[in-house]
């Protein structure tokens, strides 16, 4: 079976096998969120779909900023904007690691001559109080994923469980397609006429966002952002679940999950300018943990959620 | 006698936690056997990262019937009592039997419970084990309720005997028993079923499995030593690792591939650790010049390339690694070479405790402690409070940053690329032992100046905050602290007055505690406390002449006592204050000290010395010179080791008793000095010059502190005083003969309690 698997000749091949890989395996392909997020677990489509009893496939590729880890483009392997490919399936699936490994198979990965490991690797993100158990799963010693079963997401527990798997496309892809710098990996097809090096496409752009994260963003005014997003969060909660005009009952968990998205990549930046003491840092990250567990609080009393009419009686 | 066969078949399990529950398994599972009344011979347990196995031998094939007899009330007794022991025997009243007794027909209940058949009871013990299994973390996966430490697929429960196999009927949460596993998970994919352990072993290795992880470890360091024997290198033992990589393999094979020569020039300790850390490679080094040259790594599988292409890629990923190590290596070299102190004031900006303070400022504190025990110690003063300023400066480098393990060891080597002198380059990474019990303690003047500086102002630090080790809580390591200091101070005999250290090293805490700007700290008096400090203007500012406070004055406000501070509990997010009570500077003393001689007592336990000889040197004056403490109790337990001086100690006791009660008796103290024109008896007179002449020995002895010598003339009394109870009856009925023997058993036990309070030994 793994004879028939050609190696991909590019990252963007790379993708677009692992959208056909989990759009057969019945997934819902959905697009990256609109908005700066640090990691694909922030896009609602796992952070809030990881709640309640509905059940849920979803697979897409996320952009993600780490104002930190610019390096200009000059480091083989480190970026402040990257892509994760990530999938949620509630309730896991008894197979989810055969799932797994035959999406490894789609990319090009022969399985009879590498070594695939399950090494303990539990995840925990302070900023959605969130956690969960899993793996880091290694091929030839690198590690190539992230595999978790959440068991808590903003504070609730997650009834059923979801398996959530978090690719590094950069990385992998670097491996399977043989490069040592992330900006020399071919983007499209190398025979194509007018063939694109991931160089062509973000050398220019990491350059001037690292300048911009690291020297030049005004701080002043992303503390006031900052406290913007989290008042407007906290307001957009508070408001009257039915809604005057309609008469509906809308929470609106999504727009103050945006707000807690926003509040959360301010303070990235804010901590790539070095303006945020160590102390500061933990009280920072709290302030976005209480808003990412009042979203979660708002979503599960959403249909969405899983809540029913008869709940309110 | 049939056999049971378990195996609880997982995702993969972190090697870390497979040992012990492997260890859990057969406990719980033959614990509740037992109880239930089925014995078995013999019983073993086995781990794999994807399952763990139980083996059961001898096992009865059904518990015993057991017979219980009751008594109940008589057989005219009310109903509701007869109603009562009914319902509690489960019986009716046609079943129970009425005897003839001495006091009437009583009733008797016999319960008569069956035994059961294995099977059925090993379903009961299994499904209760495998829901209350002590993971130390757990969790549910898909819509179950169940907790394991990964999902968990299959279970195998299976007894076989002569006659047969059979699955066990029984299931946990929808997982039902079966007799079918699955082997390796590349080279050997499907379910087999298995008949006993002998052949669930051998199917499992046709399926590319070996079950038992010491033949894993085994089979790893046999190839591993012999790839490198074959090209004149050596494995770097590690114990830990190996038993780490034998639990993420089920299959392991071998693999031994090249370090770039970028890369070979770096600390061997960072080639080490950064490939076992990020990658569990072994080191292989070459004897010949003590360079690591080469890695091994084991793959989980036989592949038709042999390997190639996994070693390659392993080889891919750790240039990448040691290219980043190599960049920190570097970059921290510079900063070395021209100006460490860059790395000492990024540690103003790390926080040590939110109560104590930063790094920065603990490491103030540290050289200002290391300056004072130089001179004790033997180091130079200013060379102690240099190495102690540098000495947590590497925590600050980019290495340490990655590799918190080498922390120390990379301070070492960054000073020792500076002019600075050798002695302080080693306090860097010496002043953080002893760190255990069998770790080396080191000698250098400088690192004992700067490693006992560390500790001490460690220890009165939590001690100042009230963060004491409590049971078996002892988050910031404080016991090993303290035993540390200990071992510190008796290989090298230093003799001081610990107390005084102790003391100067609480007033620099708690001058820091109260100038840290994120505490507001205040601190209050009794009187004071009721005001609102937020109202009343407080400034964060030491300097403040409003304050009046200095390190003077403070000092003696800590020696009075009566001082608290006020804790902005949620570091100023919420006005959240509390006040916590500071003790006075002798009781911190006293307290930490007591905590000393606890630790000393569990050290010089393990080297046979009794505790309660501790206890009659601890209640000695310069208890908290821990040398001279430690010389007294080593020379009383010798002396109390021999004939002379178990017998003394019976002697002394005797004489204090008879003293002590005709003292209370009397109303007196008898230690009005003893005449011999008085004694009557020759062995009166003889304990009157035995006592002379000890006198004359043990005073010198004891102001030299030779408690050997002062001892062994102690002990010589033994025949003396001996001789002496056995002829002389102290209550004479002469008054003047009585107390002047009463007198004299008060020179014995002054004389005695001279040396050490022996009304503390035992026995």
């Amino acid at each position: 079976m793994s004879d028939t698997v050609t190696t991909p000749k590019s990252f963007q091949e790379i993708i677009l096998r692992l959208q056909n890989y989990w759009a057969a395996k019945g997934c819902a392909v959905l697009q990256p969120y609109d908005m700066e997020v640090g990691a694909g677990t922030f896009h609602p489509a796992t952070t809030l779909r990881s709640l309640g009893t509905q059940p849920w496939a979803a697979a897409y590729v996320q952009p993600s900023r780490r104002p930190t880890d610019g390096r200009y483009g000059e480091n083989p392997n480190r970026l402040q904007h990257y892509y994760q490919y990530q999938v949620l399936i509630k309730p896991s699936p008894p197979d989810l690691q055969d799932l797994y490994l035959g999406s490894l198979r789609a990319i090009g990965i022969d399985m009879d001559l590498h070594d695939i490991r399950f090494v303990e690797d539990d995840w925990e993100s302070p900023t959605l109080g969130a956690w969960g158990l899993g793996w880091e799963v290694w091929c030839d010693g690198m590690e190539v994923s992230q595999f978790t079963y959440f068991q808590q997401v903003g504070g609730h527990d997650c009834h059923p469980v979801s398996g959530e798997l978090t690719y590094g496309l950069e990385r992998l892809a670097m491996y399977i397609l043989g490069v040592d710098h992330v900006m020399d990996m071919p983007f499209n097809d190398p025979q194509t006429p007018i063939a694109l090096s991931y160089g062509d496409i973000f050398k220019q752009t990491e350059e001037e966002y690292a300048r911009w994260n690291f020297d030049t963003a005004n701080t002043e005014v992303l503390l006031d952002h900052f406290v913007e997003a989290e008042n407007e969060c906290r307001a957009i909660l508070a408001a009257e679940h039915d809604d005057p005009k309609t008469g509906k009952r809308i929470i609106m968990a999504h727009p103050a999950y945006d707000q807690c998205i926003k509040a959360s990549h301010i303070f990235n930046l804010l901590d790539a300018r070095g303006v945020i003491s160590v102390t500061e840092r933990q009280a920072y990250i709290g302030r976005v943990r209480a808003l990412a567990k009042q979203c979660a609080d708002a979503f599960v009393q959403t249909r969405a959620g899983g809540w029913q009419p008869e709940d309110a009686a | 006698m049939p056999d049971l066969l378990i195996e609880l078949f997982s995702e993969e399990i972190p090697a870390r936690m497979q040992k012990r529950a492997g260890e859990d398994l057969q406990k719980l599972v033959t614990n509740g056997l037992v109880e239930a009344g089925l014995t078995y011979a013999s019983a073993a347990a086995f781990t794999t990262p994807r399952r763990l196995t139980l083996t059961v031998e001898g096992l009865l094939a059904e518990s015993p019937t057991t017979r219980e007899e009751r008594k109940g009330p008589k057989a005219d007794a009310p109903e509701k009592a007869i109603e009562g022991f009914l319902r509690g025997a489960g019986l009716t009243r046609d079943q129970v039997e009425e005897r003839e007794t001495p006091k009437g027909n009583v009733l008797f209940a016999v319960i008569e419970k069956p035994g059961r058949p294995a099977a059925e009871i090993i379903a009961e013990v299994l499904a209760q084990t495998v829901r209350t299994f002590p993971w130390p973390k757990s969790m549910r996966w898909g819509s179950g309720a169940l907790k394991w430490v990964r999902p968990l697929h299959s279970i195998l429960c299976i007894l076989s005997d002569e006659a047969g196999t059979e699955v066990v009927p029984g299931e946990v949460d929808g997982i039902a028993f079966t007799d079918t596993t699955e082997g390796h998970r590349f080279m050997a994919p499907g379910r087999f079923s298995v008949t006993s352990f002998e052949d669930y072993e051998k199917k499992l290795k046709r399926a590319h499995v070996i079950l038992n992880a010491a033949d894993r470890s085994e089979a790893i360091w046999h190839d591993a030593t012999n790839a490198a024997f074959a090209s004149g290198l050596e494995v770097v033992e590690d114990k830990g690792l190996l038993a780490e990589v034998a639990g993420l393999v089920e299959w392991p094979v071998v693999l031994m591939g090249k370090i770039g020569d970028d890369f070979l020039d770096l600390p061997p300790e960072v080639l080490q650790t950064s490939m076992k850390e990020h990658q569990k490679f072994f080191s292989v080094r070459n004897p010949k010049t003590g360079r690591i040259e080469r890695f091994i790594t084991v793959a989980n599988r036989e592949t038709a390339d042999n390997g190639a292409t996994i070693l390659a890629g392993n080889e891919k990923v750790l240039s990448a690694r040691l290219a980043d190590a190599k960049f920190f290596w570097e970059n921290d070299l510079r900063v070395a070479k021209s100006d460490m102190s860059v790395w000492t004031q990024a540690l103003e900006n790390v926080t040590f405790h939110n109560k104590l303070g930063s790094q920065a400022d603990r490491i103030n504190r540290i050289a200002a402690l290391a300056k004072e025990l130089a001179p004790i110690v033997g180091a130079d003063e200013a060379q102690a409070e240099e190495a102690a300023r540098l000495a947590k400066a590497d925590l600050s480098s980019e290495m340490v940053y990655e590799f918190p393990e080498l922390q120390g060891l990379m301070g070492r080597y960054y000073i020792g690329e500076t002019e600075k002198n050798t002695a302080i380059a080693a306090a860097a990474q010496e002043h953080y032992s002893p760190l255990g019990p069998s770790d080396d303690v080191p000698t250098a003047p400088v690192s004992v100046a700067v490693a006992l500086a560390d500790k001490l102002d460690t220890l009165t630090g939590f001690w100042a905050i009230d963060e004491k080790p409590t049971g078996s809580k002892d988050p910031f390591a404080l016991r090993r602290a303290a035993l540390g200091v200990i071992r510190l101070l008796l290989t090298a005999q230093y003799s001081f007055s610990l107390r005084q250290v102790i003391k100067n090293s609480y007033y620099g805490v708690v001058w820091d505690i109260y100038r840290i700007p994120y505490m507001i700290s205040h601190f209050v008096s009794g009187a004071e406390r009721n005001q609102n400090f937020w109202t009343s203007g407080y400034s964060g500012d030491v300097e403040n002449p409003s304050l009046q406070m200095n390190r003077e004055v403070l000092k003696g406000k800590l020696d009075a006592g009566n001082l608290a501070w006020e804790v902005d509990v949620d570091l100023h997010l919420d006005r959240n204050y509390q006040v916590s009570p500071l003790l006075t500077t002798e009781q911190l003393a006293a307290d930490l000290l007591s905590f000393f001689h606890d630790r000393l007592k569990v050290y010089l336990r393990d080297q046979g010395i009794r505790h309660d000889i501790i206890d009659a040197c601890i209640a000695m004056p310069q208890n908290d010179d821990l040398t001279l403490l430690v010389k007294r109790a080593k020379a009383l337990s010798e002396t109390l080791a021999t004939d002379d001086g178990e017998n003394l100690i019976q002697g002394f006791k005797r004489a204090n008793n008879i003293l002590t009660q005709a003292e209370e008796a009397d109303g007196v103290e008898y230690s009005y000095g003893a005449d011999i024109k008085f004694a009557e008896e020759a062995e009166e007179k003889a304990l009157f010059e035995a006592l002379d002449a000890a006198e004359a020995k043990i005073a010198p002895a004891m102001e030299a502190q030779d408690f050997a010598s002062a001892m062994q003339a102690m002990a010589t009394l033994r025949g003396p005083i001996d001789a002496f109870f056995e002829a002389v009856q102290i209550n004479a009925d002469n008054q003047t003969v009585r107390r002047n023997r009463l007198n004299l058993l008060s020179r014995i036990r002054a004389l005695c309690l001279s040396v050490a309070d022996l009304t503390k030994i035992e026995g």
